[in-house]
This record gives C-alpha cells, sequence and structure tokens, in this order.
C-alpha cells in the first residue's frame, strides 16, 4: 500500500437487478501487488460484485475506477485489454475445445506472438499438469485439472489483475491448499489478485486483506491478520462455516 | 479368470420378437402408404421391381440385426458365431413375414381404402396382386412368410462369416442394388465416355441393363463379383499403401506426383460434365446451389452455433437482387451482366444479414431459432405482397433473369453452368477452412461454447454474430443469383420454408461444421431424389426417417467434424482409451494413472 493510487477501486456502487438491489454503496480498493480477499456466505453478492466490475451489469449508482481511470459501464469484451481477467465460478471453461484451444481463447487479443510463447512456457511452469493435457478436450478433464485450466487460460492475458470467483468451489481440501499455494506464487510474480471465496480460513492464509460482505454489504474490512482475530469475524463469520 | 456369462433365453428371444415387429411394421407401412406398390411400375434387377426389393429387402434388414452376432466383451466368453445366428434371423424374419401376411389377409376380406387410400385392390384382390407376387390372398400370404422367413436365415448366416468376407457380401449386395437403382447414371456415364474418350464403353450399358432399365442376370453376377472383390482388395488398405509409396519418393519427385495427380484431377473434372450429360449435369448443378447454401448455413450453425431456420430469406434476397438487375422485363429494367450485380448480390445479402442478425443479438438457441424462422416468412410475404409488387412483381415474379456471360459466350447449357457454379462451391470451401482456423473462427467455437466467458476473453459478440450471419447470407445469396439466372425467372414460391428445412437437414445428416460431410449429405440428399423420380412423393417421409435414425445411432452424422465425434460419443471413447491401455498389457501412460506415492491426483 505504498502506491497512493489504487489499481482498481469500487466507488460507492451498488447495483440491481430489476428492482431488487444487491450490492449496496460498496467502496473497496484493490492496490497493485496485492492479494485482497472478498469473503461472504452464499447469496451475499460476491459473484454480482465481479460482474459489476467486469461489465457484465452495470451499476445503478458509483463507480470502477482501473489506474484511476473510470471503467463502470465498459462493454465486458474491453476489459481484457485493459488488463482484468477472471477465473469465473465453476471454471466455466470451453468444454469442448482443446486445452490448447482454451488457452489460445486466453490470449485472443493478443498479438505478441513471441511474449505469448514466454507466456505458455509460465503457465507450463506454474501448472505442469496442463502441459500434459494440451491437447485434451477440457470437459474431459477432472475437476482439479479445470481450475488449473481456468487460472491458465485467464493469466495467458497477462492481465494486470487477476479476478477469481470461489477458487476453492467443489475441490478436494488436499487440492484447495495447492490451488492457494499457485495463487501466491502468481502473486510473487507481479500479478495483483482479487479472489472472492467462502472458505475465510484459507484465503485469509494467503491474502494481504480482506473485506466481507454481507447481504451486498461490507460489514468488516482489514489485514488478514486483523480480520482473523477479530471477534466479530469469528463469531459472525467464521463459526458460520 | 472368464466368467461364462450368457444373455437369458428370455432375453435374446424378446429382441428377436421385437425386431420381426418392427420389421413386420415397416412392411405394412410401405405397402400401406403405397410406397411398393407406386415402386412396382419399375423393374430393378431381372424380373423384380423396386417395389418388390423394397418389400424382401425388409427381411434381409431384420434378419441381420437379429441374427447379430455377440458383441465381444472383455471377462466375458464370447460364444462363436454358429447356427444360432441364422436361425434367429430366420425366426425375426418369419415373424415379419407373418405380420405381413396378417396384413395381406386383412386387406383381402375388409376393404380399407376408406382409412387407407393407398390400400388399392392391385395390392392383393385383383391383379396384378402386387404385394403377393402375383398369387391369391392365402396361398400370397404362406409365401411371404415363407420368403421372409428363408431370406431372414439367410441374412443371419452372413454373420456367421469372418469379418473380411461377411464385408464383402455386403459389398456385393450393396453394389448390386446401387447398380439397379442408378441405371440411368450408368449409362449415362458409359454413353458419354464413349462418346468424350472415343472408348468403347456404350456396349457395356446393353451387357448391364436390360431393354426395361433393369439390371440383368449378366449385370447382377458381374457387379456382384467387382463388388465382393474390390471390398476383399480395399481391406488391404491401398491407401496405407500409397502413402507408404509416396514417403519413400524424394521431395523433387513428391512434388512432381502432386503436380500430375491434380491435373488429372482438373483434366476429370473439365471432362465430367460433358461424360454426364444434360440431364446429370443439371442435378449436379442443383446439388451444387444447394451445397452452397449449406456451405453458408454450416457457418452459421455449425461453426457460430446460431440456429437459424430462415436462411431461405437470403438465397431469395441473392435471387430477387440479381433478377432486378440483369432482366430487362424488371421494374429497374437495366439489364446488366450477370457479373456486375454479383457485388450487389454480396452487398444485399450482407445487408439481409444484418436486419436479420441485429435484432436477434440478444437471442439464444430456440428463441433465434423461432424468430428466424419468421424472418424466413417475412421475406416471402415481402417479395409476394401486392405492396412491393412493383418492384418484386408480386406472385408473377420476375422473368427473363440475364444469363451469365463469359466473355462474349452465354452459359447456358447445364455443362457449362456446372463449371460456373464448381467455381462458386471451390469459393466457399475454401472460405469455409480458412474461417474455421482464422481468429473468427475461434471466436465463433469459444461463443458457441459460452458467450459471456468468450465476452471475458475479449471477444466481440456483436461482431462475431453479425459476421457469421453476414458470411453465411453471401453464400446464400451466392446461390441465390445461380438459382435465378439458371432457372430464368424468380417466383416468390421457390423461397419456402422447406428451402430452410432440407439445408438444414443436409448440414445435420451430412455432419454439422464438416465440408466433405456438408458435400456427402447434399448429394444424398438434394442429388439423389432428383435422380430417383420414384421417390418425390416419399421424400420427406424418408427425410423424416433418415434423420431420426441418425439422431438415434450417429448424430454426428455421415462424415462428422472430428471434434464433434469426440463430443458425442465421449464415453465410448474413454472406453476404447481403457481397452487400449489393457490390450497392450504394459502400464497406462504416464499421467493416466496416479502413481503411489506421486502428488495427489486432481479429482
Ligand atoms: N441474474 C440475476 N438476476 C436476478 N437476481 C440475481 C441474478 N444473479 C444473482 N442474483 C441474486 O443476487 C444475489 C447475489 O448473488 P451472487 O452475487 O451470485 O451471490 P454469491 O456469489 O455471493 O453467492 C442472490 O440473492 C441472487 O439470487
Ligand atoms: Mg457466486
Amino acid at each position: 500500500m505504498t502506491d497512493p493510487q489504487p489499481l482498481l477501486s469500487l466507488r460507492g456502487v451498488s447495483t440491481h437487478y430489476g428492482a431488487i438491489q444487491v450490492l449496496r454503496d460498496i467502496d473497496l480498493e484493490i492496490h497493485a501487488g496485492e492479494v485482497v480477499c472478498l469473503l461472504g456466505g452464499n447469496a451475499s453478492g460476491k459473484t454480482t460484485m465481479l460482474k459489476t466490475i467486469l461489465g457484465y451489469v452495470v451499476p445503478t449508482r458509483g463507480e470502477v475506477l482501473l489506474d484511476g481511470r473510470r471503467i463502470t459501464g465498459l462493454p465486458t469484451q474491453r476489459l481484457v485489454g485493459l488488463g482484468v481477467s477472471m477465473v469465473p465460478e465453476n471454471r466455466r471453461l470451453f468444454k469442448r475445445m482443446t486445452v490448447r484451444e482454451n488457452l489460445e481463447m486466453g490470449c485472443y487479443l493478443r498479438n505478441d506472438s513471441e511474449e505469448v510463447a514466454k507466456d505458455f512456457e509460465r503457465v507450463f511452469a506454474l501448472f505442469p499438469r496442463v502441459r500434459q493435457r494440451f491437447g485434451q478436450r477440457a470437459g474431459t478433464l477432472s475437476g482439479g485439472e479445470q481450475q488449473m485450466v481456468a487460472m491458465a487460460r485467464a493469466l495467458m492475458a497477462r492481465p494486470k489483475v487477476l479476478l477469481m470467483d470461489e477458487p476453492s468451489m467443489g475441490l478436494a481440501p488436499v487440492l484447495v491448499e495447492q490451488n492457494f499455494e499457485i495463487i501466491r506464487e502468481i502473486n510473487e510474480q507481479g500479478t495483483t489478485v482479487f479472489v472472492v471465496e467462502q472458505n475465510a480460513t484459507m484465503a485469509l492464509s494467503i491474502a494481504d486483506r480482506g473485506y466481507v460482505l454481507q447481504t451486498g454489504r461490507i460489514v468488516l474490512s482489514g489485514t488478514a491478520e486483523s480480520l482473523l482475530s477479530d471477534q466479530r469475524m469469528r463469531t459472525a463469520y467464521l463459526g458460520e462455516l | 479368470m472368464t466368467t461364462v456369462v450368457e444373455a437369458p433365453a428370455a432375453a435374446v428371444g424378446s429382441r428377436v420378437v421385437m425386431i420381426g415387429l418392427v420389421g413386420g411394421a415397416v412392411a405394412v407401412f410401405v405397402s400401406a402408404n403405397g410406397m411398393v406398390e407406386a415402386f412396382s411400375e419399375r423393374e430393378l434387377l431381372d424380373g423384380l421391381t423396386l417395389g418388390a426389393v423394397l418389400l424382401l429387402s425388409i427381411p434381409l434388414l431384420v434378419g441381420y440385426v437379429a441374427g447379430r452376432r455377440q458383441p465381444e466383451l472383455e471377462g466375458f466368453a464370447t460364444r462363436p458365431p454358429g447356427w444360432r445366428n441364422p436361425a434367429t434371423g430366420l425366426l425375426a424374419g418369419f415373424i415379419s413375414g407373418v405380420t405381413i401376411g396378417a396384413f395381406v389377409l386383412l386387406i383381402a376380406t375388409v376393404d380399407l381404402r376408406g382409412v387407407l387410400l393407398n390400400v388399392t385392390p392391385e395390392l392383393v384382390r385383383d391383379d396384378p396382386r402386387i404385394l403377393t407376387f402375383g398369387l391369391e390372398p392365402g396361398a400370397g400370404a404362406g409365401l411371404l412368410v415363407g420368403l421372409f422367413a428363408v431370406l431372414g436365415g439367410l441374412a443371419g448366416a452372413i454373420q456367421v462369416l469372418p469379418d473380411l468376407w461377411r464385408r464383402a457380401v455386403l459389398a456385393a449386395v450393396g453394389w448390386v442394388l446401387a447398380f439397379g437403382l442408378m441405371q440411368a447414371v450408368v449409362s449415362q456415364v458409359l454413353r458419354g465416355l464413349q462418346q468424350q474418350l472415343r472408348i468403347w464403353t456404350e456396349p457395356l450399358a446393353d451387357f448391364l441393363y436390360d431393354t426395361s432399365g433393369a439390371l440383368s442376370i449378366a449385370g447382377i453376377t458381374v457387379v456382384a463379383v467387382l463388388g465382393f472383390c474390390l471390398q476383399l482388395l480395399g481391406s488391404r488398405k491401398p491407401r496405407a499403401l500409397v502413402n507408404a509409396r509416396l514417403e519413400r519418393l524424394t521431395d523433387r519427385s513428391r512434388r512432381i506426383v502432386r503436380v500430375a495427380v491434380l491435373a488429372a484431377a482438373l483434366l476429370l473434372l473439365g471432362l465430367l460434365p460433358q461424360v454426364l450429360g444434360s440431364f446429370l449435369s443439371e442435378v449436379l448443378n442443383i446439388a451444387g446451389i444447394f451445397l452452397l447454401m449449406a456451405l453458408g448455413l454450416n457457418i452459421v450453425v455449425g461453426f457460430a452455433g446460431l440456429l437459424d431456420l430462415g436462411y431461405v430469406a437470403f438465397f431469395a434476397v441473392g435471387a430477387y437482387t440479381t433478377a432486378l438487375l440483369t432482366s430487362p422485363q424488371s421494374s429497374l429494367g437495366v439489364g446488366w451482366i450477370f457479373w456486375l450485380a454479383v457485388p450487389f448480390v454480396v452487398l444485399a445479402a450482407a445487408v439481409a444479414g444484418l436486419l436479420v442478425g441485429t435484432p436477434v443479438l440478444r437471442m439464444r438457441g430456440d428463441y433465434l431459432a423461432i424468430v428466424t424462422l419468421g424472418f424466413g416468412e417475412i421475406a416471402r410475404l415481402l417479395f409476394l405482397s401486392d405492396w412491393l409488387k412493383p418492384t418484386f412483381g408480386g406472385a408473377q415474379g420476375i422473368i427473363q433473369v440475364g444469363d451469365i456471360t463469359v466473355g462474349p459466350v452465354g452459359v447456358r447449357t447445364p455443362q457449362a453452368f456446372f463449371y460456373v457454379i464448381f467455381v462458386f462451391v471451390l469459393l466457399a470451401a475454401y472460405a469455409t477452412y480458412a474461417l474455421q482456423d482464422s481468429r473468427i473462427g475461434r471466436a465463433w467455437m469459444a461463443m458457441r461454447e459460452d458467450e459471456s466467458v468468450a465476452e471475458a476473453m475479449g471477444v466481440d459478440i456483436v461482431t462475431a454474430k453479425l459476421s457469421a450471419f453476414i458470411v453465411g447470407a453471401v453464400l446464400a445469396g451466392f446461390g441465390g443469383a445461380l438459382f435465378a439466372t439458371k432457372i430464368g425467372s424468380v417466383f416468390p414460391h421457390s423461397f419456402n420454408v422447406i428451402v430452410s428445412i432440407t439445408v438444414l437437414v443436409v448440414i445435420i445428416v451430412g455432419g454439422m461444421a464438416s465440408v466433405p460431410g456438408v458435400v456427402l449429405g447434399t448429394m444424398v440428399l438434394v442429388g439423389l431424389p432428383e435422380l430417383l423420380r420414384e421417390f418425390e412423393e416419399y421424400r420427406f417421409l424418408i427425410y423424416g426417417a433418415l434423420l431420426i435414425f441418425m439422431m438415434l445411432r450417429r448424430p454426428e452424422g455421415f462424415i462428422p467434424s472430428k471434434r464433434r465425434a469426440e463430443e458425442l460419443h465421449e464415453e465410448e471413447i474413454a472406453q476404447d482409451e481403457w481397452l487400449k491401455t489393457q490390450d497392450t498389457g504394459s502400464r497406462p501412460e504416464p499421467g493416466s494413472r496416479p502413481e503411489p506415492g506421486s502428488r495427489p491426483e486432481p479429482s
């Protein structure tokens, strides 16, 4: 948090689906180099927040800033070019395409083929299994492998900030741990990470800071250590797990 | 340790009864709907009419399916083929025979014409007693039962043969049927070859076929032997042999071979319409126009996954644009030459693509299908309407559409037209391949899979969808332009929903997203019906039956794209892979099993 200007920030964002308000006056900042997590129970609005950042839904009030520039209301396909990529909830790979083709879709907008080749090597180094499964159709991969391909696909865009929606969902505990290990590694290589999770202990173990969302409102925020020791967090949230 | 497990007798029995009954039902159906009678006009094989062949092919199929060998399953003992195969075939054939025999007795005693229009007295009551081969109903029914049983048994017996021989027998039967049905084509080709190349082929036609056009006994023998032998030889994989030979050549001689093959192909192609004569060339031309449309729709549906049921609209736009610009009789009255109109066809079709594409951008799947279906009808009604009659001529359409000219020469004969259509088809096929491997091709594929994730990857969905609609529309527009100038006039009634459906069926049956599949689909579903006029009345019945069969047994189409075949047979492929690792008996591929002590497998 040495950099005064956040990489990505939400200022007073409210989002509605029809008449129903899902996000209420959200203020949130992510600085370059950080791992920030957003914690919250089911239906608290976590996915909606990511959708708002990515432009799938347009906030009814407030704004989303990337590098100080307003990106509210930009069409989704523009964001990846600006450095925002996402690992969607439930991975959502292109199931009938091969792993290779999935990764190629990840760098769909890039023209710098030499740098792309380097990034392929980089994701292979992070996920050796992805190299093994390169020609296989994504739909036939196991859940853990799919999660790796989804992360690799997002990294192929060489994003400034990587948004991840519940990367632990549906994975065996040992895999979850591995997964977060890799997320930390990605962060150490210079990518800012914003991870949305229900699994608070796991997320806080790698995050610098965290926010807690409850029915669309941020009720708690702070450094990972402060949240882990916060009494309200213990009772209101961690206990619920 | 293998266990011998036999299917319980009752299960086998009920399967055979089921197959027999289905065969019987089909036999009754084709008799009652008039197919057998309609087809009995034509003598197909010496002494046998097409109707008889249709009827008698049923016990053959039934017996072949019922007498099927047990599939080999690991861990189970497979019963060697033996007397059971013909016996089950015979039983199934017998059951089918009893069914059709009962039907014969029924219509001999009760007049069903009030309900079933096509159950005419000529079927069994009056001469020529088509169903009973001229016999009295009682004797006829007996004959049918006997014939069906014997044929079923014979077909079941084929299953006893080793694979190689079994395939050769099937090939012989297939060749005889094909040569019989294709008499017009075969004779014409033999005649054309003699005319064009001055080789002595025409007398061959007289040898193969009687004066009535049926395959003669001698012809049947020769064709059967030919099919049998070629299949036996063919199973030695001549292609592999050729490839192996090519491998051994030097680069330079390989290039020479390639050029020679290309030159030979071009030469053959140049000769093709001349050899085929005007009627068959015309058939090819009609198929070619549909092929152009099918390649276009393949991009929209097969690549981009947008189910467009109103595709005929673009065909109509192409045809009307050509007519307006090239006919001196049209409201514009400019009477341009065809090629001058082509850029405007592209333009008009592209605009039409945009007009249809834009409002449906946010629609998916079934909604899109219904809305485009509506658009197709709207287009036809607009061309037909009184409102636009001053421009499009209403029901009278536009006549005197200009001919295609190449320099000062007009393209008038079907043979000449073939070359023009061929060039367009080649262009469309090339475009298909180029687009498939292009960026936009990838974007379409991703969009078909998951629109919103594709968006997050940077795919502009609007551009991707509209470009698919536009490319498809332009290809259909070309089809329409060629159609208009070939016929020489355009009328709104040519552009009904049947055209859209036909094109869609072509790509589904042929193989979605596969160019060879689309070509084969067009030849079979558009070309064949033009040749086999007997089937005209039953065209859509056959389409329907074929569609159902394909969806049940081979949903990926005749010649699927590799991708689709894999998608639809995922389980089987996975199993095959597994079996392969079992076969080799060696360790499975690295990575397919967790090795003890390695990192735990993601599951
Ligand atoms: N497309 C939508 N239309 C209407 N309501 C929605 C839609 N998507 C989500 N919601 C609602 O918004 C709330 C928050 O959903 P979501 O952001 O998916 O929660 P989370 O990701 O935290 O589980 C839920 O009550 C959900 O029912
Ligand atoms: Mg969610």
